[in-house]
């Protein structure tokens, strides 16, 4: 479970994040959506201790992220915005240079990439070197990567961020797969029918703030709008109005 | 958190073990090209000097004519005399003859009546390839003169030893060694640019390079404090320079016999004491330089960012070498405790069997290791901050 409780994050005059708090529980998707630039990747990064806030708090499975950033790291499996792999390393050596450094033995970094590499079916490439692999092959072998260590909570970037059809429909299967067994998914998008498709619950953030945390269902009675979409932009829309 | 260290420590080693480029650097190009390249100048520089003292000497004389015993004596002493220019001060000037002999028309009147009689020596002081030639030339002439003089007293009945009231005896000090060791100032530079070669390329793969290729991010998502991972890609970075130094101090101790250092009464001290001691005040700089490459190179965004960044640092431990031989100070204790400046003094001093003494070596190791460990403090505090992990 990952809760976030009224988190800041400026650079400079900017303020990337202004207040955000939400909770995303254990056995549900959660999707964070917002236009380009709402602050959800900052967000994400305080997430995964890589930046600290301003002011705020994070708890991961009770842990506050400002006094044990190693062990919150301990519980959360990320694919960050970046998602760059070792291209002088193969496939399998990019999960277990991971694997490693959580500290797991090498019998069970074997079993972890073995269980992997037929989940997100990617037998093909899992010997060979990253080099030239394409877009799903290379977000395929940065996932594996992030959930050697098994991580109760996973947080995802963007996740079919450059995928095409094919990839998109796996990596959306593979995170209901997530939810299936019981873990805390957290993922952002700026795609509205993923986050309407896959989410128990859409936290919409906009200018560093969050404007609605409802299921989907819930934003449309709440809107009154036919579509996700609809309900999307007047959200959006009547906080523009708002801040002018 | 030890084997997280080397875990990255394995990792970055492995990985750039598959980098073509980067082996053939550090294995071939760092450590072998700067001691072939210096072998073979020393070589060609030696053996030219040597062909010059044995070869006959060409001397353009104008006016050869106006002293025939003059000239025979020259011939005698293996000069051959050449037709002189039209325009002796234009030649020289123009490099078109290294030196002319002038024997002015007065020559034979003057020495007839027993006075001073002149001849001229033209050349240029600055062509540093003619001053062999115009000090053989001169003591020639020189001998002649003082062994007329003393027949011309002899024939006044008085013994020429009146003449010679202060005689100078030369007593040179130098020994075999430290004539060599003058010649070999330059090397202890390419041992450092070898250990700066040596790890570059890791330097910037580590930090810019990951950074660029976006891996620097996921890999900060990992329960591993970043001191841990900076450890493990210095250690990486610095053994990669190691090896380069070692293969260095290798090649040049084998491609060292092969000079023809004995030609000219010198001898170089290339045993196994001085390849250990080279290596024992090596160690630490190789730390230091891979903590200022790391250090320079996480500033930048990109590969080539870094590259430049390097590049001038390269000119850094050119400096002490520079000023050594511009002003050629003394050795002084103090110079043990700068780091580079130190190893360049000491290891011209293994060079030449010259005696350093354990202070000393302790000041110069452990000088340069307090150094490494202030710019390790300093890399790993950027290390620290936010800033460093954002890819865009």
């Amino acid at each position: 479970m990952i809760e976030v409780t009224d988190l800041h994050k400026s650079f400079g005059a900017v303020k990337a994040v202004d207040g955000v708090s939400f909770v995303a529980r254990d056995g549900e998707i959660t999707g964070l959506l917002g236009p380009n630039g709402a602050g959800k990747t900052t967000t994400l990064r305080m997430l995964y201790t890589l930046m600290n806030p301003d002011a705020g708090s994070v708890r991961v499975d009770g842990i506050d992220a400002a006094t044990d950033p190693l062990a919150v790291r301990r519980r959360l499996g990320v694919l960050p915005d970046a998602r760059g792999l070792y291209k002088r390393l193969t496939c399998r050596e990019n999960i277990a240079y991971f694997g490693r450094l959580h500290g797991l033995d090498e019998a069970t970094i074997r079993a972890r990439s073995a269980a992997a590499i037929a989940a997100l079916d990617m037998a093909d490439i899992a010997d060979r070197r990253t080099e030239g692999f394409s877009q799903g092959q290379r977000v395929k072998t940065a996932i594996a990567r992030a959930l050697v260590h098994d991580p109760r909570n996973v947080i995802l970037d963007e996740p079919t961020n450059g995928l095409d059809v094919m990839a998109t429909r796996a990596m959306r299967a593979f995170m209901r797969k997530l939810k299936d067994e019981g873990r805390c998914v957290l993922f952002s998008s700026h795609i509205m029918q993923e986050v309407g498709a896959l989410c128990d619950r859409i936290v919409v953030i906009a200018r560093g703030k969050v404007v609605a945390d409802e299921s989907p269902a819930q934003l449309l009675a709440q809107t009154g709008k036919a579509s996700l979409e609809d309900a999307f932009v007047e959200i959006i829309g009547s906080e523009e109005g708002l801040a002018a | 958190m030890k084997s997280a260290v080397l875990t990255v420590f394995w990792k970055e080693v492995r990985e750039n073990l598959r980098d073509r480029r980067t082996v053939l650097t550090t294995l071939l190009t760092g450590p072998l090209f700067a001691p072939l390249v210096f072998a073979i100048i020393i070589n060609v520089a030696v053996t030219r000097e040597l062909d010059k003292a044995e070869k006959p000497l060409d001397v353009p004389v104008v006016g050869a004519e106006h002293a025939p015993n003059l000239i025979a004596v020259l011939k005698q002493q293996n000069i051959v005399v050449k037709d002189a220019p039209a325009d002796p001060e234009r030649a020289v000037r123009e490099q078109d003859a290294d030196l002319v002999l002038r024997v002015p028309k007065d020559y034979g009147d003057s020495w007839r009546k027993g006075e001073p009689a002149q001849v001229e020596l033209v050349f240029d002081a600055s062509q540093r390839d003619a001053q062999s030639s115009v000090a053989r030339l001169t003591r020639a002439l020189e001998g002649y003169g003082q062994r007329t003089g003393a027949l011309r007293l002899l024939a006044r009945g008085i013994a020429p030893d009146v003449a010679r009231p202060l005689v100078v005896a030369a007593r040179d000090q130098s020994t075999a060694q430290s004539r060599s060791g003058n010649l070999f100032g330059m090397l202890p530079y390419f041992f450092i640019l070898g250990g700066f070669i040596g790890g570059m390329a890791l330097a910037i793969d580590t930090t810019a390079g990951e950074r660029e290729r976006q891996s620097l991010e996921p890999l900060f998502a990992n329960p591993v404090t970043r001191g841990s991972l900076l450890a493990g890609k210095l250690g990486a970075t610095a053994s990669f320079a190691l090896v380069t130094v070692l293969i260095s101090i290798v090649a040049f101790s084998i491609v060292g016999h092969f000079l023809p250092t004995e030609k000219l009464g010198m001898s170089l001290e290339l045993g196994l004491r001085f390849g250990v001691l080279t290596l024992c005040v090596m160690l630490p700089l190789v730390f230091l330089l891979a903590t200022l490459q790391t250090l320079a190179a996480a500033f930048a965004k990109s590969y080539r960012e870094a590259q430049t960044y390097l590049s001038l640092l390269m000119f850094v431990p050119i400096i002490p070498t520079m000023l050594l031989s511009v002003f050629p100070l003394k050795v002084q204790t103090w110079m043990y405790a700068v780091p580079v400046m130190s190893q360049q003094v000491a290891i011209t001093r293994f060079l030449r069997g010259d005696f350093v003494t354990t202070p000393q070596l302790l000041l110069c190791f452990g000088t340069t290791a307090i150094a490494a460990l202030v710019v390790y403090l300093v890399t790993s505090r950027i290390y620290a901050s936010e800033r460093l992990a954002i890819s865009g």
